[in-house]
């Protein structure tokens, strides 16, 4: 069960529209390496965790990442806030336009709606663990790459923030791969 | 302290909590971050008690002050574009 907190995680406060960054950032919303997936991965990979301690690592990062999927929105929607026809149209958003309005969609940069294909749940801490490392990698390079595509300060920082939490939660999959071979480890020596 | 310094308190001593919840759950038995996150959730309950009594509800179920208007839907969706 979840509360849900009228805030966002993060201060977003962006005056100028930019339909252009909107397309791209959309892909932190929707895309292969983007927050949804990164939410419906570790709350779903939560259920088979051996332990407590790795059930929490799941549990609590994958609620985080709920809140990421706010904040990414949030910046779409800011950024097309605003913005006119001629803006969407010399931005290159027109088909986006045509598919979604100014409404945000879970997608990649290129258009490609949302799919659970991005993520795996195989029963299997050293499996999904291997997996999540993965991931926290590459949202960090994705949030890397939007950084080099804009100028607008009020774009940077929470994307700045944003990377960051990926550094974070990679450090503490990493722990929890530590926890989950020791168990493994015990067990074998309990067997034996 | 204003709404938006209210606000921005609140979410700094969130973010710590947040990020030193994820760093307990790996070091169960570091008392001195134990401390501070009592520390930090102590004050941060003190600072949400004050904003939701002067400035309306943040989380819907833990607020008591409406009466005779539901005032969840007066305060602005943290989303919106802030008036220029």
């Amino acid at each position: 069960m979840w509360l849900y907190e009228k805030k966002l995680q993060y201060p977003i406060n962006i005056k100028n529209p930019d339909p252009r960054m909107a397309r791209l950032i959309i892909t932190a919303y929707g895309g292969a390496d983007g927050e949804l997936g990164a939410a419906v991965r570790y709350l779903s990979q939560r259920f088979s965790m051996p332990n407590d301690t790795t059930k929490a690592i799941a549990n609590d990062i994958g609620s985080e990442e709920l809140g990421h999927l706010e904040m990414v929105g949030t910046i779409c929607h800011q950024l097309l806030d605003g913005a006119d026809c001629q803006m969407l149209k010399e931005a290159g958003y027109d088909s986006a336009y045509v598919e979604h309005g100014l409404g945000v969609y879970p997608q990649d940069a290129n258009g490609v709606p949302f799919t659970a294909a991005y993520l795996q749940s195989k029963g299997d801490a050293i499996t999904d663990l291997t997996e999540d490392l993965a991931a926290e990698q590459k949202a960090k390079k994705m949030y890397e790459y939007l950084i080099d595509l804009t100028d607008d300060p009020d774009v940077k920082e929470p994307l700045r923030f944003l990377r960051a939490r990926e550094i974070v939660h990679f450090q503490r999959f990493g722990e929890a791969m530590e926890i989950v071979k020791r168990l493994q480890s015990n067990r074998k020596y309990l067997i034996l | 302290m204003n709404k938006e310094t209210l606000m921005r308190e609140i979410m700094a001593l969130d973010f710590a909590l947040n990020d030193l919840k994820l760093y307990l759950n790996t070091h169960p038995d570091d008392e001195k971050s134990i401390e501070l996150f009592n520390k930090i959730a102590t004050k941060g309950k003190e600072l949400f008690d004050t904003y939701q009594s002067m400035y309306g509800p943040l989380i819907a179920e833990m607020y008591t002050g409406s009466e005779h208007t539901w005032d969840w839907i007066e305060c602005p969706w943290p989303w919106n574009k802030k008036e220029v």
